[in-house]
């Protein structure tokens, strides 16, 4: 048992929310909300991100993680929330690159 | 999400309810729902519970706005009968595909630590340990003994339960021996039709490893599909 514990606490991405948190980090959640086209994760993948850039978990096949961890630490400094959007028919997507050619809605925010 | 919810969130999962978290996602404004322990009726309550009987977290809208509702459904699980050859390449593929899995040998021998390391190993007879294991909709059923002692008592209480999946080991000849033994022991055809057998997708498979594969192949869409 303890090792099934083990292997699901590897991808357990609300655990290391909790144990960021409770060592004093500030900590921010990224969560798939809505999804069009090939997702490459399904709705309700999570991402967790510390203070540091740390992260556990995805929201996309590491495509748009760059970009939500920027807007992660800037939530974590207002305490705020914040839906962001990723497509091939957004100029952002060339930046960020989601090559399968889905679009995604990620809802981020800082745990208080 | 404050710091509280978080830790009921966890809290929960770790005692394996099945929890669902509403975020309104104008306000960012979070509350907690266990729509199966909780009976009143509510519109929110309703949605939570297809949301987790379909298996996938939705949007939806309410009076006060767009509501994500994240779901939290406890592990999936897989009993496995037989600490054979084949069990010892499944059992972590498995656990790579986040089942708690269970391997259920009551022959010393075969269910030692030493063939399988880090695996949670129940030395029962399987029918006595399925009682006890309480098998339930997230929960897959496989027998991989070819011995009918070993592998019939599984079938059985199996049958009786609503997992997703049985798969049972052994050739068309075998199986069709199989479906007589338990024809004679009152079950019927169209019950008996929920085995999965010969077991796997076809793939070709041969080596212990291979067959683990089409396993987990057929487990997959018989989990995803039903959706």
């Amino acid at each position: 048992m303890t090792q099934n514990l083990d292997m699901a606490a590897k991808d357990d991405v609300l655990l290391f929310a909790l144990e960021w948190r409770e060592a004093g980090k500030q900590v921010a959640l990224a969560t798939v909300i809505q999804t069009w086209g090939s997702a490459p994760r399904p709705i309700g993948s999570q991402l967790a991100i510390d203070a540091d850039g740390n992260m556990v978990g995805s929201v996309s096949g590491g495509c748009v993680e760059g970009a939500v961890i920027q807007e992660a630490l800037s939530l974590m400094t207002t305490g705020d929330h914040k839906i962001l959007e990723f497509g091939v028919s957004d100029d952002d997507a060339w930046e960020v690159g989601l090559a399968c050619g889905g679009k995604i809605r990620i809802y981020v925010e800082a745990l208080n | 999400m404050n710091f509280d919810h978080l830790k009921e969130l966890q809290q929960a999962r770790l005692s394996k309810r099945q929890v669902v978290l509403a975020t309104n996602l104008i306000n960012g404004s979070n509350q907690i729902l266990y729509p199966f322990e909780n009976k009143e009726e509510t519109f929110l309550n309703s949605e939570a519970k297809i949301a987790l009987n379909t298996d996938k977290a939705r949007e939806i809208e309410t009076e006060d706005g767009p509501v994500f509702l994240n779901i939290f459904n406890p592990p999936l699980r897989l009993f496995i009968i037989g600490a054979v050859h084949i069990a010892q390449k499944l059992a972590p593929m498995a656990a790579a595909a986040a089942y708690d899995v269970t391997v259920i040998d009551p022959r010393r021998s075969f269910g030692s630590e030493f063939r399988f390391p880090e695996v949670t190993l129940d030395g029962r007879w399987p029918d006595e340990a399925l009682e006890t294991l309480e098998p339930d909709r997230r929960t897959a059923i496989v027998t991989l003994t070819h011995d009918a002692k070993l592998d019939d008592p599984a079938l059985k209480s199996a049958l009786k339960s609503d997992v997703f999946y049985i798969g049972a080991l052994g050739s068309k000849r075998t199986k069709a021996k199989r479906h007589d033994r338990l024809i004679e022991a009152g079950f019927t055809g169209d019950e008996i039709s929920r085995i999965h057998g010969p077991i796997g997708l076809d793939i070709g498979a041969q080596s212990p490893a291979e067959i683990a594969i089409s396993i987990m192949a057929e487990l997959t869409a018989t989990l995803r599909r039903k959706q």
